[in-house]
């Protein structure tokens, strides 16, 4: 395998890449075929769960999940749609996803700055507090929170229950809380590789803090703030533990919480299930697929030391 | 707030900021530390006192002392299950979700044709919600019109694979390590493009073979992920919450601490104090590790 290294250059220069190296490393057939199966294997659940919804319970309760289609539709995507209320429970998400990445980001971009940045004294100390608070078990939080909330009285126009529990309000600000700590560091660490000669020479043409932020820092930090933006929209989206503890109206529930409304009390229908899960998959897997380069690199911004 | 009117040292001339930048960095700086409070620590502070009364939520809080606790270890039949299982889960996203996903960075990093394709499967599952993970695997492991007893031919005798509490655990295992995987596979493979080329280069010339190189050379160089990884592996594997409460809330062989800690404070018997306990324990448990990595983050910061 050692010989590979001084063969290839000379041999991509004038064949196509692909060609050059295949033939080169023979070694790389069974590295196909491995990843292949794996990704396959990867796959297969999403595949199983698609196909499930195009087929009619009566055929797959008498044949199994895995057998020969004889009837395929949509029927049960409307039936989905229609049966759980769907567009109210998407709606529902994005009331609370929304206002949540705009603000963790908004809040996060400062604190980041401020700590690699301004070369403030404490400033380890607080990015200490941000990133270890995003790491304890949400659990911990939960009951002082749920107590406090009950306990906060909303006027009518911002919560109709009264109470900061079974509010937005109150999912938002959990939401927004505890990923702050990660915004924090992963931010933190991108403005550390920007060049500091940039701020410096706005300094000395007399800039405060707030433009040494705002104008300076925050625009070259749009790789970063839109991998973080489509990440935490993920995650937001996703989340169902929250909603599930400081919210009591069904109403109100998100998206993935709605998915238990299309389980029957004493008959569940799994391919209807299935296709309500595709449904509530779909939109992160666009946001995923359209956004991938972004994606990948917000997970990675924060791991990789500039 | 101490920080605000830290200077630098007195390098810089005499004074660094102006009114107005104090007046942004309070607010802006101050806003955020106060969220961060609010919501995490002050809470996380709160839990622990809690988790020494006998407190229901309504009447008055009682102080119990460490009797939640011995209650909890001695007398409250879920818990050493819980505690098996979450240590189950931290075995297999360690060590073998987490291998796995660095082994399949490696292949792919060494450039092989399609790796936007392997990249993308492999990290597809990450970006579903664990709810819906949890379905899809009621899908899969189903006794009657599951996919994989049709693909065993079990279908005379069905197994049910998520209903028998022996095995139940293991499923949803697997169905966490296939997250988990595409995860850790993503950090890696940032990880090794990030390693200078020279350095496997040079171990090279120097006739080091793959696997030298890689084990002597390039992980060396992979620590500060190796550590982030550790420590996502650890939290997930505490945090572990979702997946379980969507298959079927975390009973029948599926006890896990966190669905504890949730059923005591929000079911019907409201015992604040006893699950602020289990909370405590898991907090515990996971301010080690926490710890653990800032000691190595402030290292690093040193180094830098």
């Amino acid at each position: 395998m050692t010989i590979t290294h001084t063969v290839t250059p000379t041999a991509a220069q004038n064949k196509p890449v692909g060609a050059a190296r295949r033939r080169v490393r023979p070694g790389r057939l069974g590295v196909h075929a491995f990843l292949m199966a794996v990704s396959l294997a990867f796959l297969a659940p999403l595949l199983l769960a698609v196909y499930a919804s195009l087929r009619p319970y009566e055929e797959t309760s008498r044949d199994g999940y895995f057998s020969l289609p004889k009837h395929l539709s949509f029927a049960y995507y409307k039936q989905a749609f229609s049966d759980s209320g769907m567009t109210k429970y998407f709606v529902n998400t994005l009331i609370i996803a929304v206002p949540g990445v705009v603000l963790v980001l908004f809040l996060a971009a400062f604190v980041a700055f401020a700590v690699s940045r301004l070369k403030l004294r404490g400033a380890m100390a607080l990015l200490m507090l941000f990133t270890a608070g995003n790491l304890l078990p949400q659990q911990v939080i939960v009951t002082p929170l749920y107590v406090v909330f009950n306990r906060i009285p909303l006027p009518y126009g911002m919560s109709d229950s009264m109470t900061m529990f079974d509010s937005y309000w109150a999912v938002i600000v959990v939401q927004v809380g505890f990923q702050i700590g990660f915004c924090v560091f992963v931010l933190a660490n991108f403005m550390r590789t920007l060049p500091q000669e940039i701020l410096e020479a706005a300094i000395v043409d007399g800039a405060g803090v707030w433009t040494q932020y705002w104008r300076i820092t925050l625009p070259l930090c749009r790789p970063a703030l839109a991998a973080l933006a489509t990440l935490q929209f993920t995650w937001m989206y996703n989340d169902f533990l929250w909603a599930l503890v400081f919210m009591s109206d069904g109403d109100k529930l998100p998206i993935t919480s709605a998915l238990n409304n299309l389980r029957g009390q004493f008959f569940t229908d799994y391919n209807l299930l299935a296709a309500g899960s595709v449904i509530v998959a779909l939109p992160t897997l666009i946001v995923f697929l359209l956004l991938q380069r972004h994606f990948i690199a917000g997970l990675t911004l924060g791991s990789s030391k500039g | 707030m101490a920080l605000i009117t830290a200077r630098r040292g007195g390098r810089r001339g005499p004074r660094r900021f102006t009114a107005r930048d104090l007046v942004v960095l309070g607010v802006l700086l101050g806003l955020p530390v106060l969220l961060d409070i609010a919501i995490v620590w002050g809470p996380t502070l709160a839990s622990v006192i809690l988790s020494f009364t006998s407190w229901d939520g309504v009447g008055a809080v009682k102080w119990v002392g460490t009797r939640n606790y011995t209650d909890l270890f001695t007398n409250y039949p879920p818990f050493w299950p819980a505690v098996r299982h979450n240590l189950m889960w931290l075995g297999v996203l360690g060590f073998v979700a987490t291998p796995f996903g660095l082994l399949l960075a490696v292949l792919i990093d060494r450039g092989v044709r399609f790796s936007r394709f392997y990249q993308s499967t492999l990290y597809m599952p990450v970006v579903l919600s664990l709810a819906v993970v949890g379905f899809i695997a009621q899908l899969v492991f189903s006794r009657d019109q599951g996919a994989l007893n049709a693909l065993l031919g079990h279908t005379a005798d069905p197994t049910d694979w998520l209903g028998d509490p022996d095995l139940n655990i293991w499923m949803i295992l697997l169905a966490a390590a296939w997250r988990h995987t595409g995860y850790v596979m993503i950090l890696y493979l940032a990880g090794l493009k990030a390693v200078d080329p020279s350095l496997k280069e040079a171990a090279a010339i120097d006739g080091a073979s793959e696997r030298q190189t890689f084990f002597r050379v390039v992980l060396p160089t992979l620590r500060p992920v190796n550590v982030i990884v550790g420590v996502i592996t650890v939290i997930e594997s505490l945090r572990a919450f979702d997946i379980v409460y969507a298959v079927n809330h975390g009973r029948n062989g599926l006890e896990v601490l966190s669905v504890l800690v949730t059923d005591n404070i929000i079911g019907e018997a409201s015992r604040i104090g006893f699950g602020s306990a289990i909370a405590v324990v898991l907090l515990t448990v996971s301010l080690g590790f926490v710890i653990t990595y800032l000691v190595q983050e402030i290292r690093g910061e040193k180094n830098r």
